[in-house]
């Protein structure tokens, strides 16, 4: 086990951030913790990198107590917080160097590991990382990270506020260095960027409500979902949440995905209901569960 | 030890990046050396002085005279009554109204007797000391000419003899101002700057967040702090450096002690006031905090200890405040090295309580840092 979490608990005053929470990470997996914001995610990313004391419970991370052996710890996990924290005035070439030089490595030595990453970003060595783009800063970030040939990196929403062509880049680098050998725990809210997991773990509240792999957390819904689309959205909402047999109604999109209580639905009858309201356009048809619908069902 | 190095040096590019920190470590000094220097003086000059004269005869007009002829005192006006010239006071047009009585010349040429009334503006109270002295000493010397021209052959033989003292001003022999200010104001140059500075260089790290991502790396906390807070040392001594320059240069201070124990001296006060800028920025979590709490501090050191005004003349209590100001050490320690020539067992006291001031002050930052990280 790379990483293994046992029934961790952290309070801040009267909220509780992270609840009795256990998990493990296989050596090389992609594991995601996906949540909203205030789920807690980031108090478990600071309490696997030493920064923060967990109230109850314990923590491994690779092989090392992250209490007892956090000076190890240090030495071998990459961490990369939400927030770009490096040294803005410098550049982008002394920031890398910096921390290769803190982890008493050099970048010749490591090179191999973030070659495919430094590469995109080497025109620019001699700029200073205040100045680069936000897809940039995150590729040096993860080079920075990187540096040290970690045996866990650890990732918190690498990909907040990224443009969707980087967030896909990012997430092919990130499987590269999987097959690297390194082992990653990535936090996101972003629901899409769950599938590209391994496994992921689904959080609220601080409590996880579901561990596996994103295929199988899809097949635990339990209801058939219909995409509806009329002319009116708004309306359509209403309207749906008015029929007597909803299960339940969410915008997904440019439509609106919709669940029946009885085992028995018929497409038709709801068209017909939507009729009667003065719907039109009406668009009725059957359709994949995803991981966001399954987090709505649990989160319920 | 290597890793402490390439803190340093990374600090120092970072210090010389920032277009904020770079005037504010080589202009302000100049400037506030050469500004202060000029401007914080207690010499009382240029009193806007007027006179009631209801006597108006030659004595009388000589006794204006004399104060027309003295640099101090700007004679504004002469005015007809009591009343105008209080309402002038009112409107702070006049600091000093002489008023001059009736029969001014009459009476002391038969009474040998007379009387002055002096009306001081005495809102700023020690100026109005000063002012008040002056006076008294153009009017002693009025008087000793009116004596000379009054005196009958006849008195001569009971006359007392006069008693009258020479006095030499040792270590500042002109009286200069400046002599006494320029010492001390580059106390308060040295001190202010690296403690501002030192103050916001770790919570800046804290609020772009550098620091978490520095502590998960296996940098020690002391090699962090030393790496950190060593820059501001070197700085520190190229203040005074630059300092003492202007002050030879500018100000022609006299500089009579041995230079290399001002450096050690100060080298040892710097740790105290590094201790102090790591201890703010341990409770703050913005510059703009930490600036805040420094300048606090800054403002009741300064007046504390004894730059501007005297120690002595402060109450029982915040005397023995001052005991705890480091400041006021340094204050003590330039004087003496510099106008008077102290050596090191001269200035044993303010060193041991300096350096028991460091070590305390390091301990608590070192502990706090800890505490809340």
């Amino acid at each position: 086990m790379s990483i293994s979490v046992h029934n961790i608990s952290k309070t801040f005053k009267d909220v509780t951030a992270v609840n009795n929470i256990s998990f493990d990470v296989k050596e090389g997996e992609l594991f995601g913790l996906i949540g909203p914001d205030g789920a807690g995610k980031t108090t478990i990313f600071r309490i696997l990198t030493t920064l923060l004391f967990a109230d109850k419970g314990e923590a491994i991370v690779a092989n090392y107590d992250v209490i007892k052996d956090y000076k190890s710890i240090r030495n071998h996990v990459g961490y990369m917080p939400g927030k770009f924290s490096l040294y803005q005035d410098l550049t982008v070439e002394e920031n890398l160097e910096f921390f290769a030089t803190i982890f008493g490595t050099t970048i010749e030595k490591n090179y191999d590991l973030i070659k495919d990453i430094y590469v995109q970003i080497e025109p620019f060595k001699t700029r200073r990382a205040g100045k680069l783009s936000g897809g940039m800063k995150q590729k040096l970030a993860l080079c920075c990270a990187l540096i040290h040939k970690p045996k866990v990196l650890f990732l918190d929403e690498p990909t907040t506020g990224v443009d969707p062509v980087s967030r896909k880049e990012f997430w092919e680098m990130l499987k590269r260095l999987q097959k690297k050998g390194i082992t990653i725990l990535v936090s996101t809210p972003y629901m899409d960027e769950a599938a590209l997991c391994d496994r992921i773990a689904l959080i609220q509240d601080g409590k996880i409500l579901e561990i596996d792999t994103p295929q199988e957390i899809v097949k635990h819904y339990p209801k058939k979902i219909y995409n509806v689309k009329t002319d009116n959205m708004y309306k359509l909402i209403e309207c749906l949440k008015s029929y007597e047999h909803h299960y339940s109604v969410y915008p997904f999109g440019e439509f609106v995905h919709y669940t029946d209580k009885r085992d028995d639905f018929n497409p038709n009858e709801l068209h017909r209901f939507l009729e009667e309201m003065d719907a039109v356009n009406i668009i009725i048809q059957p359709t994949e569960t995803t991981i966001e619908d399954t987090f709505m069902e649990l989160a319920k | 030890m290597k890793t402490i190095g390439y803190i340093i040096q990374k600090e120092f590019k970072q210090i010389f990046r920032n277009k904020g920190m770079l005037p504010i470590i080589f202009i302000l000094p100049l400037l506030q050396l050469v500004i202060l220097s000029n401007a914080a003086t207690f010499e009382i000059k240029n009193i806007k002085f007027s006179y009631i004269d209801n006597d108006n005869t030659s004595f009388s007009r000589a006794l204006i005279d004399k104060f027309e002829a003295s640099t101090y005192f700007n004679v504004v006006s002469n005015f007809p009554s009591e009343k105008i010239a209080s309402s002038a006071m009112l409107k702070g047009e006049v600091d000093v109204i002489l008023e001059i009585p009736h029969y001014f010349e009459r009476d002391l040429l038969k009474d040998k007797k007379t009387d002055l009334s002096v009306i001081i503006n005495a809102i700023d109270g020690a100026a109005a000391g000063v002012e008040n002295v002056y006076i008294n000493q153009i009017v002693q010397g009025f008087n000793k000419n009116a004596q000379a021209t009054l005196i009958q052959p006849s008195d001569l033989i009971n006359q007392p003899k006069n008693i009258s003292s020479i006095t030499s001003f040792w270590y500042n022999e002109t009286l200069n101002y400046k002599t006494f200010m320029v010492p001390g104001i580059l106390v308060l140059l040295v001190t202010m700057i690296t403690l501002f500075l030192s103050g916001m260089n770790i919570v800046r790290e804290k609020e772009i967040g550098t620091l978490e991502q520095m502590n998960v790396t296996p940098i020690r906390k002391h090699e962090f702090i030393i790496g950190k807070l060593f820059p501001f040392w070197i700085i520190g001594f190229g203040l005074l450096t630059i300092g003492l320059i202007i002050s030879k240069v500018i100000f022609n201070t006299p500089i009579i002690g041995n230079l290399g124990l001002v450096y050690f001296y100060t080298a040892f006060y710097l740790l105290v006031i590094l201790g102090m800028g790591l201890f703010i920025s341990n409770f703050t979590d913005t510059q703009q905090q930490a600036m805040f709490i420094a300048w606090f501090f800054v403002v009741i050191f300064i007046l504390m200890s004894g730059l501007f005004t005297p120690i002595e003349s402060m109450p029982k209590w915040a005397q023995n405040l001052t005991e705890f100001n480091p400041i006021k050490y340094f204050v003590e320690v330039m004087r003496m090295v510099m106008l008077k020539g102290a050596d090191f067992n001269d200035i044993l006291p303010q060193f041991l309580k300096t350096l028991g001031y460091a070590i305390i002050m390091n301990g608590l930052a070192v502990w706090s840092y800890k505490k809340t990280s």
